[in-house]
């Protein structure tokens, strides 16, 4: 089968692949750009672990075929730390042991970062509702919450410079 | 998996060149339907034929004094739109009732439309605000009712080669408003039981036009004509709500599943829509 080349920004940098007309762009990220942060939980887009930003939105990559992404913009979890300095969210679910086994963590941080950029003081009903579409089989999710809402404050007074 | 291929066509011209060309062509706009349904084997699409490239099926403008959607549009930038959405704030809430963000941040009403579930959400509260589909085909453009869209679960009337390029809504008169509802079994991520839209404009108190729609009571979503009737010349008075919420249940043909039995689907339909009747009432009353 003829395969598509698709050159994309992820993460800031310009990339190509090649993939498969049905290739999903979570299998894409994981095996042509080895970005291996994303996880495929279910693969029909109930879990949330596969979720990435495209075009500034986020969305669950399982369900994005590959040869969509041409000239677009990726954001996957390797993007949020700066470096080696981790983003105030991982920060908090550290603190937090917001994660168990961290298969879902990925995709709770892609997704709590978009919901921050978007609403950079989210209620506590507000962050259960973005993060629906985030399913997490170990913490529970009240320290999810915790973090996050810790990660906000720690975002706004960033901002503020106090 | 199978030996698609993809396309991503500028123009309408090419997209319908393309969906003639091959009878196992498919549409993909969000492809939340279509690349789960394709995944299970469901469907085994020879071609993807990717409408978000075509600038006429994507963004929201003005029309005729109401709105035209373009069909590759995602449910999230409704929300965006501050007149469609005090113009048909139930409409706008029932397609952001689907999935989760990321979900909706990808998923349009024309994929909702043209999945055809019995269930799905976006469809009963297009059907009560009288919204048309511009469709383009080999033999040109038409423009049809919502509700000739779905024919049976998982079908469309649509003709090999077509496919839907916007979706219009009507202007809102003044004291007219609209409200969707829906039941589940949890509070977001789940499929419709029932869901009921309800359109109405209110004049001196009295409802004087009003459409009904339903979800997930029959094979497709149903326009109730005898439920609207009920409510119209009326101050929406117990009595009305009643035989409105009657002219409902009657109106059901639903299946029992897991998720409900048809006595359930078919007494909540009717308190759906009587309590939607009511939330229109009010932001009709509000304006
Ligand atoms: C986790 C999850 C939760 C969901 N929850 C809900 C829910 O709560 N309520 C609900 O109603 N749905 C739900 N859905 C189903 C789905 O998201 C919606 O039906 C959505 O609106 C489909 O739109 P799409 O653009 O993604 O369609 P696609 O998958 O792109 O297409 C769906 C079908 O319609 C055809 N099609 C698409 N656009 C057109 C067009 N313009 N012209 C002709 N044919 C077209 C495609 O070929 C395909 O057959 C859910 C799905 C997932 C994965
Ligand atoms: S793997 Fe994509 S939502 Fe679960
Ligand atoms: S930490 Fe194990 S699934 Fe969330």
């Amino acid at each position: 089968m003829q395969k598509i080349l698709v050159s994309t920004t992820v993460n800031g940098e310009t990339c190509e692949f090649a993939c498969e007309p049905d290739t999903s762009l979570l299998d894409a990220l994981r095996t042509e750009l080895r970005l291996t942060g994303s996880k495929e939980g279910c693969g029909s887009g109930d879990c949330g672990a596969c979720t990435i930003s495209l075009d500034g939105e986020m969305v669950c990559s399982c369900l994005v075929l590959a040869a969509e992404a041409q000239g677009r913009t990726i954001g996957t979890v390797e993007g949020i730390a700066e470096g080696s300095a981790l983003h105030p969210l991982q920060t908090r679910f550290l603190e937090h042991a917001a994660l168990q086994c961290g298969f879902c963590t990925p995709g709770f941080l892609v997704a709590a970062k978009s919901l921050l950029e978007k609403n950079p003081d989210p209620t506590e009903t507000e962050i259960r509702y973005w993060l629906a579409g985030n399913l997490c089989r170990c913490t529970g999710y009240d320290k999810i919450i915790r973090a996050v809402q810790h990660a906000a404050a720690d975002l706004r007074q960033e901002r503020t410079g106090a | 998996m199978t030996s698609a291929t993809y396309h991503a066509p500028a123009s309408i011209a090419e997209a319908v060149g393309l969906l003639s060309s091959d009878p196992a062509a498919r549409i993909i706009a969000g492809g939340t339907d279509l690349i789960v349904q394709a995944r299970a084997g469901r469907v085994k699409p020879g071609a993807y034929v990717d409408i978000k490239r075509i600038s006429a099926a994507i963004g929201i403008r003005s029309f005729e004094g109401g709105f035209a959607i373009g069909a590759a549009t995602p449910c999230t930038a409704l929300l965006e739109h501050a007149a469609l959405c005090a113009a048909w704030p139930g409409m706008v809430e029932a397609a952001n009732l689907i999935g989760s963000v990321q979900v909706r941040n990808r998923a349009t009403m024309g994929g909702n439309l043209c999945n055809a579930s019995p269930a799905a959400d976006s469809v009963p509260a297009l059907i009560a605000a009288g919204a048309t589909c511009l469709v383009a085909g080999p033999s040109g453009e038409r423009v049809i009712p919502v509700t000739d869209i779905p024919s049976a679960p998982g079908r469309t009337s649509l003709a090999q080669g077509e496919f839907v390029v916007e979706i219009r809504l009507p202007a809102q008169p003044s004291g007219g408003s609209d409200a969707y509802l829906r039941a589940i079994p949890r509070t977001e991520m789940d499929i419709a039981v029932v869901g009921a839209g309800v359109s109405l404009v209110m004049d001196g108190g009295v409802c004087k036009s009003a459409r009904v729609g339903l979800g997930a009571v029959a094979p497709t979503a149903l326009l109730v004509e005898a439920a609207a009737a009920a409510l119209i010349g009326t101050t929406l008075d117990d009595n009305a709500l009643d035989a409105m919420g009657e002219a409902v249940s009657a109106a059901c043909k639903p299946i029992d599943d897991k998720r409900g039995t048809a006595s359930y689907r078919t007494h909540t339909a009717a308190v759906l829509a009587r309590r939607a009747a009511l939330i229109a009432r009010d932001r009709a009353g509000a304006k």
